[in-house]
């Protein structure tokens, strides 16, 4: 009955230590790994060039984590985000390569193609109120068959220059520009998240749809707008990864999916834990890249990747669990 | 003759408050034993003992059959001794089959290597022929009609308590809690028949009903709880609807001084026309400027409906809304959206659900609404809005008043202080409450009502729709009392007490001759 208790005192918000430390420990985790890493490989690992190949590589993987969390955020799954980046980079090679299209022209049909896969999704998944999880799991098997079709199951090399130069060719101390357009992203969706009002009506339309409605926010408009943003940022994946890669291959984009979205839940657990941040699922993606990078030049074999990957995902998500002790989870 | 159920002097206490005290009563074999009172009567106190969801204090026995029964009931214990409840939820999953969710105790059995679907299937049907139920098991329950549902869980209730006499050779005992506010009339006799055909075999049942005339149709005795206490013990035949509205409210009414004209002192403000949905009758009503209007009933009488219409925040509804002299426009034109440009403000009754994200911060749940406001020259104001949240939770008494808190900090009170400060800040010209004191305690109910009172002096015109009685008495100019979804009786000057207005519920709902023959649900 405190509240019947007036007491003199104002309260004043004690700070929680527990909750500040929750805020950096995967940016300190990140820093002992790279520590661990330097460590065992003296010689190579700790070295610019090896960390801007790591930055830039790992670009596309970090643009599909950002576009995972838009519709997370709002309270839907999209699965197809993988398929979507493949969709994006095979038509690149289609067009570009085999049709002679000029890259601009295709750039633009690409980014076109993503709104209208995120408006096939909203119009199941919001119109005929199928549960993303199902719309987006048929659309990822659809559109992969879409590829096999237009590809003939074909990696596509030998795509416009001036694509390549702009994702790795060019460079800022030392980093191709490929990691710069994803910084670009989470600034930007930073921005729409923490200081725009439609940061706030995404968060309520995704915690308290009900809620939301009852205070004016039109529930239907956002959750389309999220499911059609996502799709058109995995497509803008899609471009980076032709970019980087300098061609178009037709069944590695699925690979993303996984680590994208462990680095989307991941990102949950750091700089504002509980919620799907951009700066937090950044530092995710590139501190897993960071382990697979220095496992991979440690020389252990390949599957220790994916162990890699998932076991980060459970312990990074249980501890972060573990330190809220009972209060429910915010995420998932 | 030993009696199936033999409670005696049952109390229970909550911190210091009695919700229970000294409360005896017998319940026959074959017999139908009713069991009345108002909200907070303690009346679910006592289901909730006897379900063994609460210990009640010591010094308080139950009888099984003779047996006597360890206090608190340990899980397990009713269902092994023969007692089985049918809450109003029903508690049947909806998306599964009549079968399924008949032998859901059969079914997920331990110990059964493998399921015989041909003799689960023999037993469903079996249960339901007996008691002429024309229902397929293999149908889904939620395509079911609310009475073929209701009935559903009767039998299967019923079923429960057979199995433990098929062990232990002794008549069990059915506890039906307001099974019928949602039915209609047919379906009511409907389940009257099944209540019966279950005490012809000898076991005994239970009916809590906020329905005078339906409890005195049914039960053969009736037991009266008010405040806690034991108010009376009526049999059938000494039971005359006076008498128990007398038992139930606490003093002698007579139902002739109903009516009163309505007060017209305060100027319209908003007037509803033809305003219904499936739970509510066409009903007109109006609202003045600076007026507390309150609206009660009986549960299911279609009032809590009201302010969720009046809000557009229900499909498949209709009537018209006229402003002040404004144009009456259509109810379905009406969304939240355009309610709130309109400048209404909705707090709904579920506070988790519908009112505030409790995984949110105080600030983001205070400002929802108007985040747009925050938002200058390409920023959020966040200092701002947390600045102004923090002032707001000063004024409404928030306490810890810390605007970063997630709402899910807060005891059920602040929380309330939240959402209300939410709308009052926006200075809303028409506020639509459901159970706005709801799980809060009595000094937040104070608080709250103050900034009701003081915001309609000022002339916002308030509809609160609410069960209970005394917290209408306290702040409304008027009551409209509801009964069957229709508006049957409204409340203004030396009528509008705690008395008042639970009488007018009772009288309201009155007896069968007065009845509509409109189902109550259409």
């Amino acid at each position: 009955m405190t509240d019947i208790v007036k007491s003199a005192t104002p309260t004043k918000p004690s700070v929680n230590y527990a909750r500040q430390f929750e805020r950096v420990a995967l940016l300190l985790v990140w820093a002992l790994t790279i520590a661990l890493f330097s460590f065992l490989i003296p010689n190579n690992f700790l070295n610019w060039g090896n960390f801007s190949i790591m930055f830039a590589s790992y670009a596309p993987a970090a643009l599909l984590a950002l576009a995972i969390i838009i519709p997370l955020t709002a309270g839907d799954y999209d699965l197809s985000v993988g398929a979507t980046l493949t969709l994006s980079a095979s038509t690149i090679g289609v067009l570009n390569v085999w049709q002679q299209m000029p890259i601009g022209w295709v750039l633009v049909i690409v980014l076109l193609m993503g709104l209208g896969v995120g408006l096939f999704h909203s119009l199941f998944i919001i119109y005929f109120r199928v549960p993303s999880l199902v719309v987006t799991l048929g659309s990822t098997s659809l559109m992969s068959g879409i590829v096999q079709w237009i590809t003939n199951s074909s990696t596509i090399g030998g795509i416009d220059n001036s694509l390549i130069m702009a994702a790795v060719g060019y460079r800022l101390f030392g980093i191709p520009y490929a990691f710069y357009y994803a910084l670009g992203a989470a600034l930007i969706m930073w921005y729409i998240f923490d200081f725009m009002p439609l940061g706030r009506r995404l968060l309520f339309v995704g915690r308290g749809r009900e809620v939301a409605r009852l205070n004016g926010i039109s529930v239907n408009k956002v959750r389309v707008g999220a499911l059609c943003m996502s799709a058109v940022l995995a497509s803008a994946a899609g471009i980076l990864y032709a970019g980087v890669l300098g061609s178009a291959d037709p069944y590695s984009g699925l690979n993303y999916l996984l680590p994208a979205f462990a680095a989307a839940f991941l990102g949950a657990t750091t700089i504002q834990p509980g919620r799907f941040n951009p700066w937090g699922t950044i530092v995710a993606v590139y501190f897993l890249a960071t382990g697979i990078t220095g496992l991979s030049m440690l020389g252990i074999p390949l599957w220790v990747t994916n162990v890699f990957n998932g076991g980060a995902l459970i312990l990074a998500v249980t501890i972060s669990q573990i330190t809220r002790g009972r209060e429910a989870s915010d995420i998932g | 003759m030993l009696p199936v159920l033999s409670v005696t002097k049952l109390s229970k206490s909550f911190g210091g408050a009695k919700a229970l005290h000294n409360v005896s009563f017998d319940v026959m074999p074959g017999e139908v034993h009713g069991l009345l009172g108002k909200n907070g009567s303690g009346k679910s106190t006592l289901v909730k003992i006897l379900a063994g969801f609460h210990a009640p204090d010591e010094g308080g026995t139950l009888h099984f059959n003779g047996e006597q029964v360890q206090l608190p009931l340990k899980a397990g214990e009713g269902r092994r001794l023969g007692m089985a409840f049918v809450h109003q939820n029903l508690g049947l999953v909806p998306s599964l089959t009549v079968l399924e969710n008949l032998r859901l105790a059969e079914l997920t059995k331990d110990g059964k290597a493998f399921i015989n679907w041909s003799a689960e299937k023999a037993a469903a049907r079996q249960a339901l022929t007996r008691f002429g139920l024309d229902i397929d098991p293999a149908e889904r329950v939620d395509r079911l009609t609310p009475v073929q549902r209701a009935l559903l869980a009767i039998v299967r209730a019923f079923e429960e308590i057979e199995a433990a006499r098929a062990i232990t050779g002794k008549p069990g005992l059915v506890l039906l809690d307001e099974p019928t506010p949602f039915l209609p009339a047919s379906g009511v006799a409907q389940l009257f028949e099944l209540v019966r055909s279950i005490t012809a075999l000898g076991s005994s049942v239970i009916f809590i009903s906020h329905d005078i005339d339906e409890v005195m149709e049914i039960t053969d005795r009736i037991t009266v709880l008010r405040d806690g206490e034991q108010s009376g013990e009526l049999a059938k035949a000494d039971a005359t609807h006076e008498k128990i509205v007398e038992m139930i409210v606490g003093r002698s009414i007579s139902r002739e001084q109903s009516r009163k004209p309505a007060r017209g002192s305060f100027p319209v403000y908003a007037r509803f026309e033809g305003l219904s949905d499936k739970m509510l009758q066409p009903s007109d009503l109006h609202v003045g400027k600076g007026e507390i209007l309150g609206l009660t009933g009986l549960i299911g009488s279609g009032y809590e409906e009201v302010p969720y219409l009046a809000f557009g925040a229900r499909s498949g509804a209709s009537g018209t809304i006229a402003i002040e002299d404004g144009a009456p426009f259509a109810q379905s034109t009406l969304n939240p959206a355009a309610a709130i440009e309109r400048g209404f403000a909705l707090l709904p009754g579920d506070r988790h659900g519908e009112s505030g994200v409790d995984s949110l911060s105080i600030v983001d749940n205070m400002f929802l609404p108007d985040i747009g406001r925050f938002f200058k020259t390409g920023f959020m104001r966040n200092g701002a809005m947390v600045r102004e949240a923090r002032e707001l939770g000063t004024a409404y008494e928030v306490r810890p008043n810390d605007p970063g808190l997630k709402l899910s900090a807060l005891s059920g009170g602040n929380a309330q202080k939240v959402l209300i400060a939410r709308w009052m800040n926006r200075s809303p010209l028409l506020l639509l409450l459901d159970e706005p004191t709801q799980g809060v305690d009595v000094g937040t109910r104070q608080q709250i009502f103050a900034a009701l009172r003081e915001a309609a002096s000022e002339g916002m015109s308030i509809i609160c729709a609410s069960s209970e009685a005394e917290q209408l008495a306290e702040i409304c100019d008027r009551v409209l009392v509801f009964a069957r979804g229709r508006i049957c009786d409204e409340i203004t000057g030396d009528r509008l007490t705690k008395e008042g207005i639970s009488e007018a519920c009772y009288v309201s709902a009155g007896p069968a001759s007065n009845m509509t023959t409109t189902p109550r649900v259409a």
